[in-house]
């Protein structure tokens, strides 16, 4: 199947280009240019107003650049300020993206392979009952989750952080839509007949064909884990095990304290370098997009 | 709500194995076990805990009682939580389909190759959704001051005189503005992905028919598309019913317009950490997680209703 | 220093839960009598929560001082945030610190359930006299002593002298002065406010507190509530007319563009408490040089009212394993020699000693043009009016001000129907937590 798919490939992409290539059209670009503009205008806010000292922050035009261009001796400030903390908050964060994020992924992955290619008792509650439990508001559940943690010991530590974020629902159905998709039922068979076990035959089979997926899962629950802000406020009391988005807003608080040292021009800094490697991340993992939407796309 | 676990899904019986050996049929369980695992603690625990809760009553003075569902009978009688109610039903009837509705034409545009540097919108419109609800409400927050703000620069230089987007009678469009920026591209994404699996084959056909794209678009791509659809809608009534972070950090710039019972999880929020009585506010909880799936539910029929 | 009532960036977050917390804590009496002395000797570890920024260089001192004892100092939020981990901690019976940073108007809330050790029994009452009185009162709840005061916010006006000269007006001395000072500015540059404010909390009752209203009358878990008497109208009548003409910068205290109104001159005036200057400093670079401080207007002319405006205590919660150590440094960092080291770094004290001194109201503020600041907000200190309570759900009650009060200022309610809509919601609050309510 595999190869035979990859022979017709080249053959596909040739009709597929004369066919779903048509003219390009610059009335579509502009209306949609609109949509960009908008996507886009907040953040070259963002960018312009890192580039500025606190005092031009309030003096100048927030869409234009101020009087200095002041965004390295800004970068430079939130890396030092408070002995460097900023640095601190950001390894928390990459250990939490990597140890929730990755196991969030890892358990979508194994759940919605299940979902798709199983038939086991209670495979059609799993769905609804996660859908169920996700419409009751989490906030509400805060106080609850955080009596439960505080009796297993969890509060305070990367633990309260990383176990909950290792559940995304949205990562489960995508992995059971892509699963149901692209492991030809035929390929577990033949491995089942070999006597493989289904263990063996999820890791050396099924996995590599479910790696584009994966990619995207992984791309959401990374976003999901480094934005991550509600739980850590009420799980986390010692800002050594803060994220970013918890540091920052620390910094933005210390406006409002009486005695705090006003850092707006840290924190819009701040902001910057926290959404950075994010879409640094989404670039580079756009090519894995690439190849597995390609490949989907052949699919017949 | 099973059938909410069927739709979504693309047709899978072919996929499934028929004959099986009796042993293999917990297999499944194997796998999805640690999901579930991780679920039921972080989830089910909380929400069992949240409905033993919601029988009580705590008092400062006088400490704790059983009251069956008096909490519940309070909360229909709730005022504040039918307005919150009514806030988030019309948020959800009003922006939800804007948002999809940009998302979807988004995913069309770039979808049909008609774009220049189509790679480059596709990056473009998701970053949004890279950004922490706390950080873009403070960039759209600076952009809607009327005073020292964005709209006041727009003010000035136009010497027009823009309406207070944090005023009581446009902060729920101005919320909707920055929930639309922050998920069109996420949404976008969905789309697009479930377009590109669409089998070429229907498009090659349709040529041969010689249908106009517009027919392609409904007849085939709509259609194939059905299930991301769908699941997008209900995480967006979801995302909708729950609407919160972007109410409670715009707060601090509008306490006026934005109340504490604003939405009801905003209210069941308030409850609980400002007034203490997180009996009532597990109550209300609960009764917004049954409204939101009564919703979906509704939506999952009539999705599926459609498709027939 | 402490924030004055505001809200965080997280939103209205709050204190919640007391209920749990009441079946964890246990009470500080049955450890028996203290001895301060030989609990510093044996050393040991402490947990202190608190955001006041100054009390790094105390802890410091204090282990110095003390080689055997270990200070934790965490900064778990500022406010309501850290109320709120607080609370949670108490209920659940774990991580609970041993000493908090409590405001007064949250320290009833906090001593009623309980959650606070009285620190009566443990020193504290020997320490009558050594604080200014209104901090003194705050931090006393029905027979007990729940905590000492850290700092205080004695109001006074602060001002942007360039502004006022620019546009030729006069800087008020009494509230009937400063509505036509309010006109005066705004007529002159349409640009330009004498004050900004959307409603806030704090501010309201400090207000309607020096003009004499006692809107709270608290016995136990007797609790009234009135908004109707003299002073509350005084207040209500004056600030209407301020609303009614569109006089007041309608930005939220705190908020970026609040820090943009102070350094433009477009908010000429702020009304608030003792600890303003050092967010002056820091908030508003530009204002250097321009900004003085002057008493808080006066309802007649010649008197001498003022009112507190924020500040917080250090408390002990009643879970803390270690109070004889807790209490031991609270005193510390509240009196004698941490109080001076606290206000070495920028904090207004809440203690007549360094009130009263000599080097303290002497020094001159360059921010304030070389102005001694300290005397005024001293001297208001020592007028703030008595007999002002919170109510023992004061969290509560400030966190629907907004709600109820605020609608005043963006719709055709009036601020004495908004009072009657805060009073009747706080009234129905206290009934369903078991309050009797008059």
């Amino acid at each position: 199947m595999t190869t035979s798919t990859k022979q017709r490939l080249p053959r596909l992409r040739a009709q597929h280009r004369s066919l779903t290539r048509p003219r390009r059209s610059p009335l579509l670009t502009a209306l949609t240019l609109i949509v960009l503009v908008y996507s886009l205008a907040p953040l070259v806010w963002l960018f312009i107003n890192a580039t500025k000292t606190q005092a031009d922050l309030f003096d100048s035009f927030g869409l234009w650049f101020g009087g200095d261009f002041a965004l390295w001796d800004n970068i430079q400030q939130t890396l030092a300020y408070d002995d460097g903390v900023f640095g601190r908050w950001f390894a928390n964060t990459v250990l939490y993206v990597v140890a929730g994020a990755g196991g969030a992924t890892f358990l979508a992955v194994l759940g919605g392979y299940a979902l798709a290619k199983f038939d086991f008792p209670g495979r059609r509650g799993v769905f609804a009952l996660v859908i169920g439990a996700v419409a009751v508001p989490g906030t509400a559940l805060a106080v609850p989750t955080f009596l439960m943690f505080s009796q297993m010991g969890l509060t305070n530590t990367p633990w309260a952080v990383i176990i909950p974020s290792l559940i995304s629902p949205f990562g489960l159905y995508l992995m059971w839509v892509f699963a149901a998709e692209s492991i030809p039922a035929e390929l577990l068979e033949a491995a089942r007949m070999d006597g493989a076990g289904e263990f063996r035959t999820f890791f050396q089979i099924s996995l590599p064909l479910l790696a584009p997926g994966t990619v995207t899962v992984l791309l959401f629950t990374t976003v999901a884990t480094w934005n991550n802000y509600f739980l850590p406020l009420i799980m986390l009391r010692d800002a050594d095990w803060y994220p970013l988005t918890l540091g920052l807003n620390a910094w933005n608080a210390q406006a409002s304290t009486a005695g705090g040292e006003a850092i707006f021009n840290l924190v819009i800094t701040g902001s910057l370098l926290t959404i950075l490697p994010l879409l640094a991340a989404f670039l580079l993992l756009q090519r894995y997009w690439q190849s597995g939407l390609t490949l989907g796309s052949v699919k017949e | 709500m099973t059938a909410i676990a069927e739709t979504p899904a693309p047709p899978e019986a072919s996929a499934l194995p028929r004959r099986r050996r009796r042993g293999r049929r917990w297999t499944g369980w194997l796998f999805v076990g640690p999901f579930i695992a991780v679920f039921a603690l972080v989830f089910l625990a909380p929400i069992a805990y949240s409905v033993y809760l919601s029988v009580f009553r705590t008092q400062m003075v006088g400490g704790t009682k059983f009251v069956g569902l008096e909490n519940y009978s309070r909360a229909l009688q709730d005022a504040q939580f039918w307005d919150g109610l009514g806030r988030v039903s019309l948020f959800l009837v009003v922006q939800v389909p804007i948002m999809l509705g940009i998302a979807l034409l988004v995913a069309l545009a770039i979808d049909s190759g008609r774009l220049w540097g189509r790679s480059f919108f596709r990056v473009a419109v998701f970053m949004p959704y890279a950004v922490p609800a706390v950080v873009a409400t403070l960039m759209w927050g600076f952009m809607y001051g009327t005073r020292f703000g964005l709209v006041a620069n727009l003010n000035d230089a136009f010497g027009i005189d823009l309406p207070d987007p944090l005023s009581p009678g446009l902060v729920l469009a101005s919320i909707g503005n920055i929930v639309t920026w922050e998920f069109v591209g996420y949404n976008m994404l969905i789309f697009y992905a479930a377009l590109r699996v669409v089998p070429h084959s229907l498009y090659e056909a349709a040529a041969i028919d010689g249908a106009g794209e517009w027919r392609v678009i409904t007849a085939i791509k709509l259609p194939a598309i059905r299930g991301a659809l769908v699941v997008a809608l209900i995480f967006s009534i979801i995302g909708s019913y729950q609407l919160f972070n972007e109410p409670t950090i715009l707060q601090s710039l509008a306490p006026n317009a934005i109340t504490t019972a604003f939405t009801p999880n905003l209210y069941a929020y308030s409850l609980s950490f400002s007034g203490q009585q997180y009996n009532y506010s597990a109550t209300v909880a609960i009764i917004m997680g049954l409204v939101t799936m009564v919703v979906a539910y509704a939506v999952q029929l009539r999705g599926m209703r459609k498709e027939q | 220093m402490s924030t004055r009532p505001r809200r965080a960036l997280a939103g209205t977050a709050v204190a919640g839960l007391l209920a749990l917390g009441l079946t964890a804590c246990g009470g500080a009496e049955d450890q028996g009598p203290v001895d301060t002395a030989s609990a510093l000797e044996e050393g040991g570890e402490i947990t202190v929560w608190a955001w006041e920024p100054t009390l790094e260089a105390v802890v410091a001192d204090f282990e110095a001082k003390y080689p055997n004892v270990t200070v934790n100092l965490e900064n778990v939020g500022t406010g309501n945030d850290q109320y709120t981990a607080l609370q949670n901690a108490i209920s659940a019976g774990d991580g609970v610190p041993d000493v908090a940073q409590i405001e007064y108007y949250a320290v009833p809330q906090f001593a009623i359930s309980e959650s606070l050790a009285d620190l009566g029994p443990l020193g504290a009452s020997d320490l009558e006299g050594t604080f200014s009185t209104g901090p003194w009162d705050s931090v006393h709840s029905g027979e007990g002593l729940y905590g000492l005061p850290m700092d205080s916010g004695p109001m006074a006006l602060f001002y942007n002298q360039e502004v006022f000269d620019r546009l030729g007006v006069a800087v008020p001395t009494t509230w009937d002065e400063y509505l036509a000072a309010a006109r005066a500015i705004h007529a002159a540059d349409p640009n330009a406010y004498i004050a900004n404010d959307i409603g806030d909390a704090g501010f309201a009752t400090s207000m309607i507190w020096q003009a004499g209203g006692r809107p709270y009358q608290v016995d136990g878990t007797d609790v009234g509530v009135d908004f109707t008497d003299e002073g509350t109208k005084a207040f209500t009548a004056m600030w209407q007319q301020l609303i009614d003409e569109e006089l007041l910068a309608p930005v939220g205290s705190w908020s970026d563009e609040w820090y943009q109104g102070l350094g433009s001159g477009t908010i000429a005036s702020l009304t608030i408490g003792a600890w303003m200057p050092a967010n002056l400093e820091s908030g508003v670079p530009q204002g250097s040089g321009a900004w003085r401080v002057a008493e808080m207007p006066q309802w007649e002319a010649g008197a001498h009212a003022t009112s507190e405006n924020g500040g917080s205590s250090l408390a002990v919660p009643a879970a803390s394993a270690n109070s004889a150590l807790a209490y031991a440094f609270t005193e510390y960092a509240t009196t004698g020699e941490g109080a001076q080291t606290r206000v070495d770094g920028g904090a207004f004290p809440a203690t007549t000693e360094q009130l009263e001194s000599a080097d303290f109201r002497g020094k001159e503020f360059e921010y304030f043009g070389g102005q001694k600041v300290n005397e005024i907000l001293a001297d208001s200190a020592a007028n703030v009016v008595e007999g002002w309570q919170y109510l023992p759900f004061q969290v509560y009650a400030n966190s629907v001000f907004n709600d109820t009060v605020g609608q005043a200022y963006v719709s055709g309610t009036t601020l004495d129907e908004g009072l009657a809509a805060w009073q009747e919601q706080c009234i129905t609050y206290g009934s369903d937590q078991g309050f009797t309510m008059g």
